[in-house]
This record gives structure tokens, sequence and C-alpha cells, in this order.
């Protein structure tokens, strides 16, 4: 009963009606802002921070897994409804939800993701309550040096797995890594980049650099992107999918639901990485391929219930060491941070309840889903029925006034305003936020364990390589770091042989 | 794969004079149904790639705060390894950025895949860009709600290209459902005029 006793607290916790109520409203609002084209869970999260705020820890956790599993939801619908992916892991269900909902299937292709998501959370959530003391045991007895080289290696995978440019990615990230420099140095005392600003002093505070690049800054490229005319959403009907299409694609969302949750610890995109692989999965195990991109259900469910099922399974890194997976799992770091709460190996034993707390609310956050999503279907329909130009002035003022709340600061609101310029022209020229905030929440972490280490090693960075766990994270870091050179080395030299081998064959002919 | 599509063809906004209601013009481009086909359309359809131009100007301008960033941090004394000062990590940080600049210099010369152009509607992210900062400005001193209808209203009838009498009342709505959270529910602080 040892390990089961505190699981079985954490739920007398989550079900408590105040936290139950708070968990109900994230989900409702996270799809409600979700939901609007552009706004993907990071940006949705980002603009509803301050909703946590001056709520208890636990509450407010529990609010943010509603938040994020409404946010992952509303990214469904739009690319189901309007073939506009919220965001990059729910790209892959634009190929068959799109065509399911032309074909008047829409409710099933949405009913199908909401179990699909609800089936792969749920067994994340088993997976993680499971691994998650096995991996916060193990890194308990990380020191410094081996701290230094996970955030290390975490900003790296984050920034060499997103798409585009890695070099830009890098640039956002030491960015990132600089502004968190920003203030009084907690080992000199020495005030640093302040400018003798008072306001600075403190540091940046995390929020209004989430809010603003990821809100804001979504919310100016969307005015530009306007003239994109959305065409009106597809009607939706009978949401509760038959037993038939059930039937049809649990083996989709078995499969889905092992791929995204091994594929989700794994730092970097998870969710994403595994939506395509849980795609090219169900396309090549079908028996007749071709109806994929026709309006297969099993198109719908797996990479559906696989991204769902690695976002859950993407806590693991960021409870259990402190170290978020990717931009998503950045911003509940951030979250978490202000609420008091550091993730990391002694969260576990430390502060049992907080914990599983934290776990058991994605339960009830995934129930709800499923609960309120089919009721709700027809109010967001309703909600993308509204015109854009009415919607976008309304984010604007939420994200605004959100953050003055926060602190009663309109140096906070100014800071999310300049950050969202900041923001747009990062989109603008090709560099990705995603690793800025990342490093940025990470940057503090990552100077004081480099600092502590050489005064540990004595200022000689070799003593990295003597631990074995350093060392062996040094040595993948290296690796990740050189890999897409060799690939493309590789792939140079495949492409020169293929050219060689076709002159060939037309030489022959 | 590539299906043939017209090289990007200029983005034939209507003209930011004149926005007009230009909603559901989408429907007449024909359905794309594969994978393949839509992944084409969407390259299609994609704004044109920054270029190099920006490119250049981009890694000018890391290079240039990582040049600041080494500078400051060289102020701030730098320490030595075993007992590093203030400056020593921001000037590694700096660093990095600078020495990716210079390579992404040279790599992305000729563009790349990469960024955006800017159009003739970047001057909408101009002019909401500009509401937001004068929102800012003149909420301390008159309110937010003087501030926001204005904002409300340049971006549904300049940016949103809505109807002068939509929005008008829409965004009376808003300001009014705006008080009613902020202000009368939620009791929060917001400077307000009324």
């Amino acid at each position: 009963m040892d390990f089961f006793g505190p699981v079985l607290d954490g739920f007398g916790t989550v079900l408590d009606p105040t936290n139950l109520l708070y968990c109900l409203l994230g989900v409702v609002i996270g799809m409600l802002i979700g939901v609007l084209p552009g706004l993907g869970p990071a940006a949705t999260i980002a603009i509803l921070l301050p909703l946590t705020y001056g709520v208890e820890p636990v509450t407010a956790i529990i609010m943010l897994a509603g938040i994020f599993y409404g946010a992952q939801y509303g990214g469904t619908i739009t690319s189901v409804l309007l073939r506009l992916p919220g965001e990059a892991s729910s790209v892959v269900t634009v190929f068959d939800g799109y065509v399911m909902a032309k074909q008047g299937r829409a409710g099933t292709a949405l009913g199908i993701a909401a179990i699909g998501s609800f089936i792969g959370g749920t067994i994340a959530i088993v997976g993680l309550t499971f691994l998650a003391p096995l991996v916060a045991s193990f890194a308990l007895d990380f020191g410094p040096p081996e701290y230094t080289a996970l955030a290390l290696l975490g900003i790296l995978l984050v920034a060499t797995i997103s798409g585009g440019s890695k070099i830009k990615a890098i640039i956002a990230a030491a960015v990132g890594l600089f502004l968190a420099t920003v203030g009084r140095d907690g080992f000199t005392g020495a005030e640093r980049f302040t400018f003798g600003n008072l306001s600075l002093a403190d540091g940046i505070d995390f929020v209004p650099i989430a809010m603003g690049l990821f809100g804001v800054g979504e919310i100016l490229y969307n005015l530009e992107e306007r003239h994109r005319a959305v065409s009106a959403p597809l009607k939706v009907a009978n949401v509760w999918p038959a037993g038939k299409d059930i039937k049809q694609a649990s083996g989709a969302i078995g499969r889905g639901s092992v791929l995204g949750f091994f594929l989700g610890i794994l730092p970097g995109g998870g969710a994403t990485i595994s939506s395509l692989a849980s795609y090219a999965l169900e396309k090549k195990t079908a028996k007749d391929p071709s109806r994929f991109g026709k309006g297969a259900i099993e198109g719908v469910a797996g990479p559906e219930t696989a991204n769902n099922a690695a976002a859950t399974s993407s806590f693991i890194p960021l409870l259990t060491l402190g170290i978020p997976a990717n931009a998503t799992m950045a911003i509940i770091f951030g979250a978490l941070l202000i609420q008091g709460v550091t993730p990391g190996p002694q969260l576990i034993s430390n502060d049992p309840e907080l914990f599983w707390g934290v776990v058991n609310s994605m339960y009830i956050g995934n129930i709800l889903l499923l609960i309120m999503s089919i009721p709700l279907i027809g109010v967001f329909v309703r909600i993308l029925r509204i015109r854009a130009a009415i919607l976008a002035p309304i984010t604007a003022l939420i994200t605004l006034l959100g953050a003055y709340t926060i602190r009663n600061s309109m140096f906070d609101v100014m800071l999310v305003v300049m950050f969202g310029a900041v923001g747009y022209l990062m989109k603008k020229f090709g560099f990705e936020p995603g690793p800025l905030v990342l490093a940025f929440v990470l940057g503090s972490l990552l100077e004081s364990n480099l600092r502590r280490s050489l005064l540990v090693l004595e200022g000689d960075p070799s003593g990295f390589l003597t631990r074995p766990i350093s060392a062996t994270l040094l040595v993948v870091f290296v690796f990740v770091a050189v890999w897409p050179m060799i690939k493309s080395a590789i792939d140079q030299h495949k492409n020169r042989s293929m050219a060689v081998q076709a002159v060939n064959e037309k030489e022959n002919a | 794969m590539q299906a043939k599509h017209a090289e990007h063809p200029p983005v034939t906004a209507a003209s930011p004079a004149d926005p007009g209601p230009v909603q559901s013009e989408n429907d007449e481009s024909p359905e794309a149904l594969t994978p393949e086909e839509l992944a084409a359309q969407w390259e299609a359809e994609a704004p044109e790639r920054a270029g190099g131009v920006a490119n250049l100007a981009s890694s000018l301008v890391v290079l240039g705060l990582g040049g600041a960033g080494m500078a400051l941090s060289v102020g701030l004394g730098l320490g030595t390894p075993a007992a590093p000062s203030a400056g020593m990590w921001p000037f590694i940080v700096s660093l990095i950025a600078a020495a990716m600049a210079v390579v992404q210099l040279i790599v992305g010369r000729r563009g790349g895949k990469d960024g955006e152009k800017f159009s003739a509607m970047s001057w909408y992210t101009v002019i909401g860009f500009a509401t937001l900062i004068l929102m800012v400005v003149l909420m301390p001193l008159i309110g937010f709600e003087i501030p926001a209808l204005l904002l409300c209203f340049v971006w549904m009838r300049w940016l949103g290209g809505e109807r002068w009498r939509s929005a008008v009342l829409y965004s009376v709505l808003v300001v009014v459902a705006f008080y009613a959270i902020f202000i009368a529910a939620l009791g929060t602080t917001i400077p307000r005029l009324f």
C-alpha cells in the first residue's frame, strides 16, 4: 500500500468539488480559446495564465491540466471542420478528418478523436503513475554537473527537433538564456543588464515573455494572415460514433496509445512526431491503405490518440527531472514555478499530495474533456462561425487585461506587447519562439548548476566527463548537435550514388 | 510529387485600402483530397519565403546583439573558470549567439526555407501593434474603456473589414462585456474611467 496510498490520496484532492469546478472551467475555456484559428495549445495556455493566479496551487494546476487538454482538443476541432490544424500535432488529422467532415461525418471524426484522446491520455497517465517514481528515484542523486548536462541536452533537443532552421533555433535558445540572466545575480548580487530600471531588478518575469511571444505574437501575425479567408466550418451531426466506427478504430486507438506514450517521453516535440508516426503506422498496417486520405477513421483515431498520449507522457520528464520536453511543457513549467512548485526529482517525495494531485487531475481533465466535448461541439462550431475580425480584438483585450491583473503592473503589459512584436518578427524571420521560451525557463537552473559544478570541479570542465551520467548526457548532446551534419552528408552521398545509378540505367537502356 | 502549381501566385489580397468582406473565397479552389495534394496546395498557398536579404538583416541584428551582450558581460567581469563572476555565463551565451549568427549569415545567404516576406498586409500588423501600444500608454491615464473601444473599433472596421454599424455595435458590446467581467464580477483593479 506504500505506493498506492499517496496515489489514492491524490484522488481525494482532485475530487474536491472546488477543484472539479476549476478543472471543468479550464477544459471549457481551454477549448474556447484553443478553437480560435491560429492559437495552438502553447498560445492558449500562455493567454490564460493569469486565470490561474490567486488560486490555491493544487487547484491552479488542476485548472491548467484542464486548459491543456481543452486547448489540445480545440486544435482538433479546427483541423476537422476548417482544415486548419491548430498546431503541428494535429496536421495529420486534417488528411482524413476534413474529408470525413466533407462526407458529412464530422461528428464521427470529432467523436472518435475525443474517445481516442481519452483512451490514449488515460493509458499514458497509468504509465506515468508507474514510471514517474522510477525516473525520479534515479534522478535523486543528480548533482549540479548532471543537471547542467541534462538542461543543455533538453534545450538542444527542443531546438533541433523543432521544424525550421536549426541554427536559428539555437540562436533563439541563446537569446532565451541571455534574457534569463537579466536582474540580480544570485551568486554575486551584481545587477545584470537592468540599466538602472527598478522593474528589471528582479529579472524579467516568465509570464510576459510567454504571453507576448506566443499570445500577442500570434494575434499580430493573424492580423496579417486574415485575408487568407477561411471557409465556413462544415456541419456537424451526431457526434457519438456508431458501434462499427468504434470497432474499426479500436486497433488504431490501441496502437496509438502505446506509440504515443513512448515517443512522448523523449524530449522534443513528442506529440507531433507521434501523430505522424501513428498515421504512417496505420497506413502501413491497414488492409487497404488506399482508403487513407479519403476519410479513413483510423487516420483520425490513431494520430489523435497518439498525440494526446504523448502530450501526457511528456509530463514525465517535466515532473520528475524538471526538464520540459517542448514549448507547451515549458509554459506549464513556468506556471508551476509561479505557483511555488519546482518540478524535479524531489517533488514526489517532498510533496506527494501535490504531485499525485497533478497526475490525477489529468484523469479528471481527460474525463471532463470527453464528457464536455460531445455536448459542446455545437457551441464551438458556432464560435467558429463568428468572424475573425470580431474575435481578434477580444483575444487581444483578454491578453492585455489578463497580463495587467497578474501583478497590477502596466510595465508587465508593456513587456507583453513588446514581446508580442518580437514574437511576430521572429516568426517573419524564421525563428521559432519555442526554444527561446524553453531556454528562458531553464536559464537560471542551467546557469546556477553550471556555476556550482565549476566551483565543485574547481574550474576544470573535464570533470563533467569523469562522472558517468553527466558524461553520457554530454556524449548524447554532442551526438545530437553533430547528427544533422552527418545525416546531410549521408543523404548527399546517397543522392549522388542514386543519381549515378540513374545515369547508368539510362545509358544501359 | 510536385504537383505543378503556378509558381507562387502573387498573393492576390484585396488592396489594403479597401479590404472589404473577404470571407469564404476558398470554396472555389478545387478540393485537394490526398495528403500529398493537400501538402502541395499548402506549399503553394504558403507566403513567400523571407529570402537572403532578410537573412542578412536578421543575422546582423543577432550578431550586433551578441556583440553588445559580450561587451556588457565583460563590463560585469568574467572571473575565472574556477571562480566565475557575474559576466561569465552571459558572455558564453552571447558568444554562442554571435557565432551562430555568423554561421547563419553564410549558410542562409541565398535565403532558405524559413521566414516569410513582408507583404502589403504587414501594415495591418503595424497598425495593430500601434493600437496596442496606444492602449498601454492611455490606460493608466484615462482608464481602459475608451482605449479598448478604440482598439476594438480599429481592429474590426479597418483591420477586419467589418461594416461601420456592426463594428460600432460589437465594439461597444465587447467593452461592456469586459467591464462586466473584469470590473463588476472579478473586481480587478484595472485602471478605469467609470
